[in-house]
Order: structure tokens, then C-alpha cells, then sequence
């Protein structure tokens, strides 16, 4: 029961991160119609940049908090030298020009910080287990990463349902052009949200960050569950995108945690063992075509 | 570019010294490794080395001026399939060595041995297939083949009466022959035997999990470069460090220990190579390796430096002449150089008879984390496919 318990937790963990990423990604691709592959970038600059500045406050707090808005100063950035010509260009081009820029960010990482990775100690009050229940011992790192992930997803909720903003958003992901057509000055629009995804972008890079290390190319293979939780999800939809995240994070820990001794019990162990990660890794992908049938437009997307 | 900036300034020293170098034409070897993505480190690494290499040689095999052709891997097989087509056929090249990854190596493999004219030296990789059904006379190794490593980790763990062992490694070619190589040697009682998703699993919290509910004696762990990173840090964030040690292959070393700093202290792993090795060349190459990049470099590295080592060996023997395989072949067979590892021989399959060493974790006195030898876990071991390759 514990076990069980805990191994929820880790998935509840892993989807918050997942949909800390898939947040910004469902927004650019909802909204501003934008197929953005370089979200996994803007995640690993978030790591890089938080470790920068750890280094330079001795603090990881500090650091971490500082590193927020620079993420989202590089994401404004990116918007108004590249993304911003990409807009009324078709998918393939947003696609080759995006997957430029993970290349372009990969090689100024190397660059700035060299080939090898870095590494972001767990803040010294964190580094510890906290029992969840008497006798329970869970990393407090990994808790904390499941508050400050829930904390953000409450608050994403409350921007996007009960602010002027949050109007505007979901205006856009509904009628783009509507929108600008009654006057809401779509570049500034456009610039805030890029910027905010960013921000979450970095905030999930920055917090694995202790967990995994910081290196390059961190966020390319992250990319394409992220991209996986939003098709799931229905494009531009945060609720989609949250409840789709929680779904993969604990199919994922599923066939780690119970598929290799649900297997055992019908083939061999060696071939159990061998078998079950290759299957965990499938289920996902299947997740989303049997979403996809049943609702072409995903579980929260808009119909056409 | 730098690779032809580096054969340019080889010729360009050979004419200043005086030699006839327009009437000779350089010994040209390839290297593949990782030198982008996640691993880069790891290719690093192993050039800083054959760089090295190339110093103490004064950039001449046999009296002749030899070239590098560096290529990217990019951690993919059918990439490190394709350079290496690229050495074969456009360069030319009269050795490739390198290939750290099994999958890599399998995929590039047949492209270069039976051309006939390319001899293939793997500086880390040593899949069980090479080793037996698949070995051949254009292929030699001066790492390892992958059960090896962990056989030896086996050995220990039953001398030191290690009772239970959870096994955790990658779902990939090296990480099924790392664990069949404890399984060979353990006689505890294997707990759970458990692969994850690779390359892209960098989260082990549910494995670390299964552990604890498991209460095993130990851990062991494959997790090569930054997998192994993450798996060390994990483990020591869990808390598991406190309760269960950990046992490990290719996980911690020269390159991921920066990263994993005080967290990995005390573990212990089984090598071929260890820093602290006592022998004349080991000394040398170590010092001058640290009196260049200021840390210590990694059996990668030394693997790489010993396969540099191993062609110039070849290369001396025969005053520079590679005309003739056979020659160069025999020559190779003989291993007579001085290996960083210490004299090896090499058995029917081209695979090192060597010494594996168990390394513990340790700081040294300028209080930089690194790994000290502390036991020789098996000596003169022979793998366990040699048996089934039909070479004599």
C-alpha cells in the first residue's frame, strides 16, 4: 500500500514537470498557432541559466528565482528576432526555423558553457526525506518539486480563467483572428505568452535540474512527451494539457513500477524485464491514438 | 576544420624538421566517438588523449607523420554507420579506432572489416557478438568486451559476502551483456534484474522505489556518462545511499564524477584501468594528462591512448610500411607496447587478456573526488565468448 503510494507520487512528480513543459507548448500552438520545437531549448536554458546564477548567489533559491524572469526576457527575446516571422508562414517552415534554433542553442551552450554537464546541488534545507506518512520516507526535493509544480498549475488556472489576460488567451486559442479584429493588440499578446511559456519552460528545466544534471540537449527528448501530452490533451487547452500530463506521468511509472511483475506472471523473467520497458515505452503513443480515434481534436480541444 | 588544421600543421613540422614529407604520403587514422548531445564529454575525453598520444609519439608512427580525421558519432548508430562508410572509402583511412557505444560499433562494424584494407581498434565497446561468432582478424579491442567488467564486480561481491544484488541497467546491447556479466560471477540471490527506457529515461524515482521496497545488500548499477549522473544522484537524494551501497560498471568515473562530487564517495566499481596504476607509461600519461586539462582522465581516454599506442606499435615494427595487412595484422597481435594498463596479451578473438581492479571513491589531497585502486578483482581474465570465435 505504501509502495503503491509512493509510486503514485512519483508519477503525480513527473507530470507536474511534463506539464510544466506542455503548459507553454499547448499555449504557442493553441494561440499563436505556432509549432515551436524549440520549447526543449528554452527548458534547457532555463537549467543553464539557473546554474549561472546559483553561482553567482550561493543561493539556490535566489538563483532560481532570478533565473525566472531572465527565461522569460530570452523568450521575448527569441519572439521578436525569430518567431515573430514565422507566424504567417505554414507549419513546415515554423518547423525547420524551430528546429534551427535548437541547434543554434545547443552549439551557444557548448559555447558558453563547454561540452560537459553541469551540475545544481539539492538546496541544502531540501536535501533530506520527509515522511509523508509515519514511517513513509519520500525525498523532500521531489515533494517540493510536486508543490511548487501544483502551486503553478493552480495559478496557471486562475490566470487563464479569471484575468483579462487569461481572457485574451483563451479568446485566441478559440478565434485568433477575431480577436485582432476587435482591436487586442495581437503582438503584444503574443510576445507575454511566448515569454510565459518560457518562464514555465525554465521553471521544469530548472527544477529537474537537480534531479537529472544540466547538459545539452536536455530538453530534446523531454520535447516529444511533451508534444505527445498536448495532442492528448487537445491544443490549447491548459486543463487538457494538466490532465494529460498526470495520465502519462503515471503510465509511465506503471510500466516501470508494475509492468515488469504483471509480465513475470505469464513469460519469463528475462524476457519479462527485457520486454517491459520497450512496452512502457509504446503505451504512451497508444494512449494517444486511442484519444485521437475517439476524439480526433484531443480530450479538451477546441472542435472545428 | 580543426582535424585538417591539425594534419596541416603535422606535415607542415615534418617539412621544417627536414623530411622528405612531400614523398610520403601520412599514416591516416580515424577516430569516432561522441562529440555532440548529451555524452560529448565522454568523446572529449578520449580526444584530449589521442591528442596526448599524438605528443609523446612527436606525431610520428614508424618515422612517418600521421593524421587524425576526428567524426561525430552523434550518439546514433546509423550516423557512426555512415562516418564511418565516409573513413573507409572517401579518407582511406588505414585505422579507425574509438566507438564508445555497443549499438554504434555493431551498426559500423561490418562496414569496415570486410573492406580488408581498414583495421578497426575499439577503444571502449566490446559487444559479446565481436568478441564470438562475429570476430575478425580486422578487428581489435583495447578495452574490454562488456561482460568482463562486471564479472569481475561479481568476483569481489563474493569475497566480500554480498548476499543479495538488485540489478539495474539500460535496455540496450552493452546493458544486457553488463548484467548476464554479474549474473555469471554473483552467486548471491539476484533480488530483480530491471531495464529501463535508453537513452531517454533520466528519472529513476520509480526504480529507486522498487529498491527500497526490495531491501537488497546492494545495488548494481550500468550507467555509462551522464545516465550515470543522474542514477548516483537519485540514489543519494533517496536516501538509499545510507541504507543499501551501491556496486558499480562505467557509472562513476574521471568524467561524471565533477557532477557527482562527494555523493559518489565510497562507492566502489571494477575497472581494467585505474589512474593510480603503477606502471611507468600509466604515470606518465596520467601526469601529463593533468598538467594540461587539470583533471584526471578516464579509462575512456586511456583506452583511446593505448589504441593511438597500439597502431604506432604496429607502425614501428614495420618502419612504417602498412602496405601489407597480414604484416600489420601479426604485428598488432603481438601487443608490444607499453600499455597504461600494464603488458596485456591479446587472446583468439583480439580482445586484452588483462587484470581488472576494484576502485573505491576517494578524495585525493588536493581534495579533488576521484578513484583509487583498492583490490585486483580477477587477473589475466579471458572473456566468456572467446570459445566461440573460430579465430586461432
Amino acid at each position: 500500500m505504501e509502495y503503491l503510494l509512493l509510486q503514485v507520487l512519483n508519477g503525480v512528480q513527473l507530470g507536474l514537470l511534463m506539464f510544466l513543459l506542455a503548459a507553454g507548448l499547448t499555449l504557442t500552438l493553441g494561440i499563436m498557432d505556432l509549432v515551436n520545437l524549440a520549447h526543449g531549448s528554452l527548458y534547457m536554458m532555463g537549467a543553464y541559466i539557473a546554474w549561472t546564477l546559483i553561482g553567482v548567489t550561493d543561493s539556490f533559491v535566489l538563483g532560481a528565482l532570478l533565473a525566472l524572469p531572465a527565461t522569460f526576457l530570452l523568450g521575448v527575446v527569441v519572439e521578436a528576432v525569430v518567431i515573430r516571422k514565422l507566424y504567417a508562414r505554414d507549419h513546415l517552415t515554423q518547423v525547420l526555423a524551430t528546429f534551427g534554433l535548437i541547434l543554434f542553442f545547443n552549439e551557444l551552450v557548448r559555447a558558453l558553457w563547454g561540452p560537459a554537464g553541469k551540475s545544481i546541488a539539492v538546496p541544502g534545507f531540501l536535501n533530506r526525506t520527509i515522511e509523508i506518512l509515519p514511517g513513509v520516507p519520500y525525498p523532500a526535493y521531489r515533494f517540493a518539486i510536486i508543490l511548487v509544480g501544483a502551486l503553478v498549475a493552480i495559478l496557471l488556472a486562475w490566470l487563464v480563467a479569471r484575468t483579462r489576460l487569461g481572457m485574451l488567451i483563451r479568446a485566441g486559442a478559440s478565434n485568433r483572428r477575431m480577436i485582432g479584429a476587435l482591436g487586442v493588440n495581437i503582438e503584444l499578446l503574443f510576445s507575454l505568452v511566448f515569454g510565459l511559456g518560457a518562464v514555465f519552460a525554465g521553471l521544469a528545466g530548472l527544477m529537474s535540474a537537480p534531479i537529472a544534471s544540466v547538459r545539452i540537449g536536455m530538453g530534446d527528448d523531454i520535447l516529444i512527451l511533451a508534444l505527445v501530452i498536448i495532442v492528448i490533451g487537445g491544443i490549447g487547452s491548459i486543463k487538457g494539457a494538466f490532465i494529460a500530463a498526470m495520465v502519462v506521468g503515471q503510465i509511465d511509472i506503471v510500466g516501470r513500477a508494475f509492468l515488469p511483475d504483471i509480465l513475470k506472471t505469464f513469460m519469463s523473467s528475462s524476457a519479462a524485464s527485457s520486454a517491459a520497458p520497450a512496452i512502457s515505452q509504446v503505451m504512451v503513443y497508444v494512449l494517444m491514438a486511442v484519444v485521437l480515434v475517439w476524439r480526433p481534436t484531443g480530450l479538451f480541444g477546441q472542435r472545428t | 576544420m580543426k582535424n585538417k588544421l591539425f594534419g596541416t600543421a603535422t606535415i607542415a613540422a615534418a617539412m621544417a624538421f627536414g623530411l622528405p614529407a612531400m614523398a610520403q604520403s601520412p599514416i591516416k587514422i580515424g577516430f569516432v566517438s561522441t562529440f555532440s548531445g548529451p555524452q560529448a564529454a565522454i568523446g572529449e575525453d578520449m580526444r584530449r588523449s589521442v591528442e596526448l598520444a599524438k605528443e609523446h609519439l612527436g606525431g610520428k608512427m614508424g618515422g612517418k607523420p600521421f593524421e587524425i580525421i576526428y567524426e561525430d558519432d552523434q550518439f546514433k548508430p546509423d550516423v557512426g554507420k555512415a562516418r564511418s562508410e565516409k573513413l573507409v572509402q572517401q579518407d582511406k583511412v588505414n585505422f579507425i579506432g574509438g566507438y564508445i557505444w555497443s549499438n554504434v560499433l555493431l551498426a559500423s562494424y561490418k562496414t569496415v572489416v570486410d573492406e580488408g584494407d581498414t583495421i578497426l581498434i575499439s577503444a571502449n565497446a566490446g559487444p559479446s557478438q565481436i568478441a564470438g561468432d562475429l570476430c575478425n582478424k580486422n578487428f581489435f579491442s583495447t578495452s574490454w568486451q562488456n561482460d568482463q567488467t562486471p564479472m569481475a564486480m561479481g568476483e569481489y561481491l563474493n569475497t566480500k559476502g554480498v548476499k543479495s544484488l538488485y540489478l539495474v541497467g539500460p535496455n540496450y546491447a552493452a546493458g544486457k551483456d553488463m548484467l548476464a556479466g554479474v549474473k555469471r560471477t554473483y552467486k548471491g540471490k539476484i533480488v530483480s534484474e530491471d531495464y529501463t527506457k535508453w537513452p531517454d529515461q533520466l528519472d529513476f524515482s520509480a526504480e529507486m522505489t522498487k529498491i527500497a521496497a526490495a531491501k537488497p545488500d546492494g545495488i548494481f548499477i550500468f550507467y555509462p556518462g551522464a545516465h550515470g549522473v543522474q542514477f548516483v544522484k537519485q540514489w543519494a537524494q533517496s536516501g538509499l545511499n545510507k541504507t543499501v551501497p551501491l556496486y558499480q560498471v562505467f557509472s562513476i568515473d574521471a568524467i561524471t564524477l565533477p557532477q557527482q562530487g562527494d555523493l559518489a564517495l565510497g562507492t566502489l566499481g571494477a575497472q581494467e584501468w585505474v589512474n593510480d596504476l603503477p606502471n611507468e607509461a600509466n604515470k606518465k600519461y596520467v601526469a601529463d594528462f593533468k598538467k594540461k586539462h587539470g583533471t584526471y582522465p578516464s579509462y575512456y581516454g586511456a583506452q583511446s591512448y593505448d589504441a593511438i599506442m597500439l597502431m604506432a606499435s604496429a607502425a614501428e615494427a614495420l618502419k612504417g610500411d602498412l602496405s601489407n595487412k597480414d604484416k600489420v595484422r601479426a604485428e598488432m597481435k603481438k601487443a608490444n607496447f607499453k600499455s597504461v594498463r600494464g603488458d596485456f596479451k591479446f587472446g583468439n578473438n583480439n580482445f586484452p587478456i588483462e587484470n581488472f581492479y576494484i576502485q573505491e571513491t576517494v578524495k585525493d589531497p588536493q581534495g579533488m573526488v576521484t578513484v583509487k585502486t583498492i583490490a585486483t578483482a580477477v587477473k589475466d581474465a579471458v572473456d566468456p565468448f572467446a570459445a566461440k570465435c573460430p579465430m586461432k
